[in-house]
């Protein structure tokens, strides 16, 4: 086994009554890589990540984590081992400020979140780490606002302040472009940058100038199984994707 | 910034001590067992007003606890002679073992279906309150001792039961405002505002529901175990579906995910219960009247309006 590899899956394979929504996928994500999925729509993105994240149960094929096998996880235990994701949709507590969502993420590694008998001023030893990051994620003038009320491209903002929280070995982030104008766009790819220092990155996404600025290996999915992997330059080159993706881009 | 939902916050600090002051004077000026029954169903609302307006879980069987309790500690004083305060966290008991059963069942399903099974279940704790060889069927527990408190405390004289009551019901309270304002509370909100969003966090959803489950049981135990000391009866009405429903309604009424929201609902369902119960006109018409209207009307509840006035109020200030 390469130790170099932190994610592994291999033959993976979901089906839904019969039909195969992904097929004997094998993906390897490099450690400390930015690494895209990409592929038409309906081409099983999605599902791949919810196999991934373990939203989804696969129908067969095996998930490895840094040597470990996690198939079988609950999402929310392999979520505590540091595989942490994101949604298409931004994902915040709609009614909790911008502090207490970065917050939650900090609770549980601190032991402060079963308690129900303590006074929530406890939290406050929090305030510190979470502020840091709200800081670095430009959030600041919100702190007491509920996310709720921020803007689209901040919520995104605010959904990565909360992962980065978790120091999540890595990230899979789903469509983290999607429903951002362009004046966002720039701005979360330099957070995606800044965010993925030090960690590994697995992103699905549509947009292709953003996958050739941030990544550095891509796989291209179609009806579920693999297309072809690379580089931008190698997968942009390969005749099969240019007609299957880019073609349709391009026309 | 955050000073809308301070002045939400202010607005309700005030109602909290307008609340105490007329719960020291009301015995002087109102019937004490018609504001000991109000202090019965107030703490019964706010125990399911932790469920549904902090985790966002609508319970249709809550007056299974309440009712288990209201039959605990009627056995326990009556049967056991056991001290009312005893009887009374006895009852509390029952209730969360209850609580734990039905909620670890249903939990595992949401929306509808979480409220059907919680139903579901409820009727099996009445038919067991109907045919259980203890519980009196049709009659209940009557002739409920209210006994003597600490061995010193005799219950029977009216000041002191309203004394008693409103320690547990202040305690009640409290314990409701705790939990909603620690660590555990917070949680619950982000579970309630994001569930998925909650799991890829790391957090395990469902223990953190069944122990507000299991709180919000215990609670409502308490208030039941509480009223069958007040009326010194069990009776099967504090066990049937529609007095989930009543539940309900009281919270919906008062302002669902507020504080005293469910103070106000009880206030408002009892008196009137009590005053139209010697008029003609049928009581569950004027409730089904108000349910709807408080529904078309003003959705966030008497003490959810108060609150977004003040917080809209002050924003446009600010």
């Amino acid at each position: 086994m390469d130790a170099d590899i932190i994610l592994k899956a291999t033959q993976l394979t979901k089906q839904f009554r019969g039909f195969y929504a992904v097929r004997d996928v094998d993906l390897s994500v490099r450690r400390g890589a930015i690494h895209a999925l990409i592929g038409p729509n309906g081409a099983g993105k999605t599902t791949v990540f919810n196999l991934l994240t373990k939203f989804h149960i696969p129908t067969a094929g095996t998930i490895m984590f840094d040597g470990e096998d996690i198939t079988h996880e609950k999402p929310a235990a392999t979520a505590r081992r540091g595989l942490v994701r994101s949604f298409q949709i931004s994902a915040t507590f709609p009614h909790l400020t911008v502090l207490e969502n970065v917050r939650v993420a900090l609770q549980r590694p601190a032991g402060l979140a079963a308690q129900f008998w303590r006074s929530s001023d406890v939290l406050k030893q929090l305030d510190e780490r979470a502020i840091a990051l709200i800081e670095d994620f430009k959030l600041m003038p919100w702190l007491r606002e509920p996310a709720t009320n921020l803007s689209y491209g901040r919520k995104r903002a605010l959904e990565l302040a909360t992962t980065l929280a978790l120091e999540p070995r890595m990230m899979l982030l789903d469509e983290p472009m999607a429903g951002l104008g362009h004046e966002d766009i720039d701005h979360v790819v330099e957070l995606i940058r800044k965010a993925a220092q030090g960690r590994t990155v697995l992103m699905v996404e549509h947009n292709l100038s953003v996958v050739s600025k941030l990544c550095d290996r891509i796989t291209v999915l179609q009806r579920g199984e693999i297309l072809a992997e690379g580089d931008y330059a190698t997968v942009s080159e390969d005749p099969r994707v240019r007609e299957a993706y880019m073609g349709k881009e391009a026309a | 910034m955050s000073t809308a939902s301070d002045a939400a916050d202010r607005i309700e600090r005030i109602g909290i001590a307008v609340g105490l002051v007329a719960l020291v004077a009301a015995p002087f000026v109102l019937y004490p067992v018609f504001v000991m029954k109000l202090m019965c169903f107030a703490l019964f609302a706010a125990a399911f007003n932790l469920l549904i307006g902090y985790g966002g879980l609508l319970s249709f069987g809550h007056a299974a606890f309440f009712g288990t309790g209201g039959y605990l500690a009627a056995h326990a004083a009556k049967v056991w002679g056991l001290d009312p305060l005893l009887s009374v966290l006895f009852a509390a008991f029952g209730a969360t073992v209850t609580g734990l059963v039905v909620g670890a069942l249903a939990i595992r399903r949401k929306g509808i279906y979480f409220s059907m099974i919680t139903l579901a279940l409820s009727q099996m704790v009445f038919f067991v309150a109907l045919q259980a060889p203890f519980t009196g069927g049709e009659d209940g527990i009557q002739g409920v001792p209210r006994g003597m408190l600490f061995g010193v405390f005799d219950l029977d004289k009216p000041l002191m039961m309203y004394a008693f009551v409103s320690a547990i019901f202040l305690l009640g309270m409290f314990a409701v405002w705790r939990v909603v304002h620690s660590p555990f509370g917070q949680i619950l909100t982000a579970i309630r505002d994001n569930e998925a969003r909650a799991i890829s966090l790391g957090y395990d959803v469902d223990r953190y529901k069944l122990t507000a489950f299991v709180i919000s049981a215990a609670l409502a135990g308490a208030a039941g175990g509480v009223k069958s000391l007040v009326f010194q009866l069990a009776s099967l009405t504090d066990i049937t579906w529609q007095m989930s429903g009543e539940v309900v309604l009281i919270t919906l009424l008062g302002g669902i995910g507020t504080l005293l929201g469910p103070v106000v609902g009880a206030i408002i369902v009892v008196a009137m219960q009590n005053y139209l119960a010697t008029v003609n006109f049928p009581v569950p018409v004027i409730t089904g009247i108000i349910f709807v209207v408080c529904v078309l009307l003003f959705r966030r509840g008497i003490v959810g309006e108060l609150r977004h006035w003040a917080s809209r109020r002050a924003s446009h200030e600010g």
